[in-house]
């Protein structure tokens, strides 16, 4: 899921860059009215959890493997916000110390994964719940819904960064649309269930401290439950 | 916080290690989802070297994994410590007033 540097032009890289430090910033000033010092070491803990989790990919179909988004999970777990922040952090991690996800494409990567996987993600997660009923039982379930919603929305991110910008010529959208879309549903299978397991545990262990549940007992920026 | 919340975060974090240190042994190496495509539908050879490539924990350790030096699993834990440190020192930052948060319980 992480853009190489070449894919797509400057011009497209540059301009999610932009709206990656503008999400970053919005980001910053929406977490910090709500993510006070007992939020602090959960969200530090996430941020580890979603590095290690995307290291291990798992095997989806004969030659083709799939690996954790995380941004559903995290918005789940410490709000939309500190969610984006969540996967922003690793994505930079991954791209200056690992050698993962080219860094001209680091805006790119952040639009796709912590803008649209982790906020539009936890967009996904509010109306899924809402359908299940909003009872606390159902948190784990609906995130691990829109966990699994996400991620081919976050593989439409890059067909649609790759219509505007894509490098290689002379290529059918469309053939590249339906390939993002089929092989990421599959992969969104695994992300579904993994985050519906540690939404879960989290659930169990600590359910004042989960942001998209109606046990949170922390202040939400917007209001959840209506 | 409380004895009870600190063994949860020593949990958890124990969780992690173990994910970043002993089952990314076991990780897939196949492409994954967008490298499947990129090749599949012709256009992975646009694809460029990442400028870090030759950086010593370029690609999870796997440059120096074969002169001994540094494994799969040691760039892992190093990872996981970066995610933790870099996460606690900007939500410690950007972290609100506690006088926000009336319904305190920890």
């Amino acid at each position: 899921m992480h853009i190489p540097d070449g894919v797509i032009g400057p011009g497209v890289s540059a301009a999610a860059g932009v709206v990656a430090a503008g999400g970053f910033g919005v980001a910053v000033s929406r977490a910090r009215r709500y993510l006070t010092d007992r939020l602090v070491p959960l969200a530090a803990l996430v941020t580890a959890f979603v590095f290690a989790g995307q290291m291990i990919n798992f095997p989806v179909l004969p030659g083709m493997s799939g690996h954790l988004i995380g941004g559903v999970l995290a918005a789940v777990l410490v709000g939309p916000w500190a969610g984006f922040l969540v996967i922003a952090i690793v994505l930079m991690i991954q791209a200056f110390l690992f050698a993962d996800g080219g860094l001209t494409a680091l805006g790119l990567n952040i639009v796709n994964m912590a803008l649209i996987g982790g906020v539009v993600g936890y967009g996904v997660y509010r109306v899924v719940f809402r359908f299940a009923g909003s009872r606390p039982d159902r948190v784990a379930l609906s995130a691990g819904i829109a966990a699994f919603v996400s991620v081919p929305l976050a593989g439409m991110g890059f067909v649609f960064e790759f219509a505007l910008g894509g490098t290689a010529e002379s290529l059918s959208i469309g053939a590249i649309l339906a390939a993002m879309l089929g092989t990421h549903l599959l992969i969104g299978i695994g992300e579904g269930f993994i985050t519906f397991f540690v939404v879960g545990a989290v659930m169990k262990a600590r359910p004042d401290l989960v942001y998209g549940s109606p046990t949170f007992s922390g202040r939400r920026t917007e209001e959840l439950m209506s | 916080m409380s004895r009870r919340a600190l063994g949860l975060f020593a949990l958890g974090l124990l969780i992690t290690v173990f994910v970043a240190v002993v089952l990314s042994q076991f990780a897939s190496s196949e492409p994954d989802g967008l490298e499947y495509v990129a090749e599949d539908q012709g256009f992975a050879n646009t694809a460029e070297d990442h400028d870090l490539a030759d950086a010593p924990l370029a690609d999870y350790g796997e440059n120096l994994e074969s002169s001994g030096a540094i494994s799969t699993g040691v760039a892992g834990f190093i990872g996981v410590i970066a995610a933790l440190g870099v996460g606690f020192g900007l939500f410690w930052l950007i972290r609100a007033p506690n006088t926000d948060s009336p319904r305190r319980t920890s």
